[in-house]
């Protein structure tokens, strides 16, 4: 146990210490450099625009820091933008729907997801390879021509509604594209896969020889179930679930092609205010704020990414 | 686990794959329909697919998004590679934290977010020293490799982690300079994971439809902005027949992929259990 640690502690520094100082700082400094510019500096530059008033000019937005005509620079900085997102009810809506359809689509894809990642552990290892390329596909396969896909099946002459009326369940067509039930719809075929994974991933660590053990202590197996292993696949349970419930937050795709005119996602609210109403320093305040609502589980998602390479 | 237990997950697994699997499936069937209207069936038909490849933009399109995939690939894959390997080989340095908390965020960031905020950089730097003059396919790439490379560097990030690191050590042993045992040992050994990362980053950008339309300029229609632009005014059966190709290509791909990995196992397998078994035979004499 004791050597064991050693090797594992000191080796995998080992070569990386040794190498030549250039190649060290050249191979760290590529994509340093790359993230900085093209990641992080353009947050700062939203951040900067979403303090700035909007103007009728190209670029439709004031300039921070102006001089005055005695010749002092000035610094202007409007919370005007930010204000504004609390005045107008649209944007609190907008953001409240987000967050509440991107958690009932979390759950739903949980419950629909941990059995399946469940069943794929227990298969046979060829079945097991079989199933999970099954998963893995529709991931390679065109996200949004896989929403479009629900666009026919949803439509008034749709699939579903011809099945149901067949099936003598109604008798004239009900409207579901274009509903709110659309969207959760969509979200959760959508981001299904990514919630079974990380779920697959922690099961099939699973220690099986506890749920025998409690099993011979005489533990029914729901209990089993409720007090071993969703505890023991917590990590998995929270890692889908954030792969879910962020991106979902700030889907626009879905609620545009599956919720229309109706649904009110604040992805959908940033796109239009952007593109449609050419209002930049509104839509950067958009960003910012939905920065913001995010940067609590994103954090949680790194910190689990970092265990799990640790744990390797 | 007991009968009713299994009996429940089994049915949840077939139901969660005949959902995820029916919409695929009535894409492409109606891809052969002969009605314009998509979900009423008109008899067997093929004239969508010539209509499709009748038509220049679908074209143009498909070669910008082509294009650009390779570039992004090849890009990423270098640059996730890098990051990768100094995450989990360079032990603690300076700016580790920033360092890993901008290579794992494009993973989970709104295409929103990540679209609007590359777009008014462009913009800001082309104020200030005149590039990117116009926007289109650099610009694209660009903002596909930022988030390409997040996917391509926590491939890397496992498998230098699964990676056996004594053959590393070996070689050091012997006298190999560092930066030899990272271009003849570590390099060639990650080859699967770079070649993984590379179609993962491929399809990544051709899959790309927000962010692409964010950064685009006038003129540059990637594939997904020419899907998306005809199909938010209803269902188009040619937009039917171009998912069947696209759909039937990289599930191809994919199952290819799979195959030639699944091969590999075995190999190794063999390989292994014919080591031990000179082994064993070494330890009788």
């Amino acid at each position: 146990m004791t050597t064991q640690t050693i090797i594992t502690d000191s080796f995998p520094k080992r070569f990386g210490r040794k190498l030549q100082a250039k190649w060290k700082s050249f191979i760290l400094a590529v994509p340093y450099f790359w993230l900085l510019l093209f990641f992080l500096i353009p947050f700062f530059i939203v951040f900067k625009i979403s303090l700035a008033e909007s103007l009728i000019a190209s670029p439709p937005f004031s300039s921070l820091l102006t001089w005055s005509d005695e010749g002092a620079l000035q610094i202007r900085l409007l919370f005007e933008n930010y204000a504004y997102l609390f005045e107008d009810d649209l944007y609190i809506r907008a953001y409240l729907n987000s967050v509440k359809v991107a958690f009932i689509s979390t759950v739903i894809c949980l419950l629909i997801g941990y059995p399946m990642a469940y069943g794929i552990v227990r298969a046979n290892p060829t079945r097991r390879k079989i199933l999970l390329i099954l998963i893995i596909l529709p991931f390679w396969t065109s996200f949004l021509l896989r929403v479009y896909a629900w666009m026919g099946i949803l439509s008034d002459q749709g699939n579903l509604n011809n099945l149901l009326i067949w099936l003598g369940l109604i008798d004239e067509p009900i409207r579901m594209l274009y509903t709110q039930f659309a969207v959760y719809l969509g979200i959760v075929y959508s981001y299904l896969p990514f919630m079974i994974l990380p779920l697959y991933a922690n099961i099939e660590k699973l220690d099986w020889s506890l749920l025998e053990a409690a099993s011979d202590l005489g533990a029914k197996p729901v209990s089993t179930f409720f007090t071993v292993t969703v505890p023991m696949t917590m990590p998995g349970i929270i890692a889908g679930s954030l792969l879910v419930f962020i991106p979902a937050t700030g889907e626009y795709v879905i609620p545009d092609l599956l919720g229309g005119g109706n649904s009110l996602m604040i992805g959908k609210v940033l796109y239009n205010e952007f593109n449609n109403n050419h209002d930049w320093p509104v839509a950067s305040a958009v960003a910012i704020a939905l920065l913001i609502l995010l940067v609590l589980p994103m954090m949680l998602y790194q910190r689990y990414q970092a265990k799990q390479t640790e744990a390797n | 686990m007991n009968k009713k237990s299994s009996t429940l997950v089994v049915s949840m697994l077939c139901f969660g794959l005949a959902f995820l699997y029916i919409p695929i499936f009535l894409l492409i069937f109606y891809s052969f329909n002969y009605s314009k209207i998509v979900p009423l069936w008109g008899g067997f038909s093929t004239r969508w697919y010539t209509k499709l490849f009748e038509s220049p933009e679908v074209w143009d399109a498909v070669i910008l998004s082509l294009k650009i995939a390779l570039v992004n690939a090849t890009f990423a894959t270098m640059l996730g590679t890098l990051a990768g390997l100094a995450m989990v080989r360079f032990g603690r340095f300076k700016g580790r934290t920033l360092f890993s908390g901008m290579i794992s965020a494009p993973l989970v960031m709104p295409e929103v977010i990540t679209g609007l905020s590359l777009l008014l950089m462009f913009i800001t730097l082309s104020d200030l020293i005149g590039w990117p003059a116009d926007r289109g396919f650099s610009t694209i790439t660009i903002a596909h490799i930022t988030f390409s490379m997040a996917y391509v560097a926590v491939i890397i990030q496992s498998r230098l982690t699964g990676m056996d690191e004594s053959i590393e050590e070996a070689a050091m042993d012997l006298g190999a300079k560092p930066f030899r045992v990272l271009t003849d040992i570590t390099l060639p050994l990650l080859a699967p994971g770079m070649l993984a990362g590379w179609l993962l980053a491929f399809t990544l950008s051709l899959d790309d439809l927000v962010i692409a339309s964010f950064v685009t300029g006038p003129g540059a229609n990637t594939l997904p902005i020419l899907i998306y632009s005809r199909i938010r005014l209803g269902l188009r059966p040619d937009i039917n027949a171009l998912a069947t190709i696209i759909i039937i290509t990289v599930s191809f791909g994919v199952m290819l992929a799979a195959w030639i990995m699944w091969r590999q196992e075995k190999q190794q397998m063999k390989d292994r259990q014919m080591i031990q078994a000179d082994e064993v035979k070494m330890d009788n004499h």
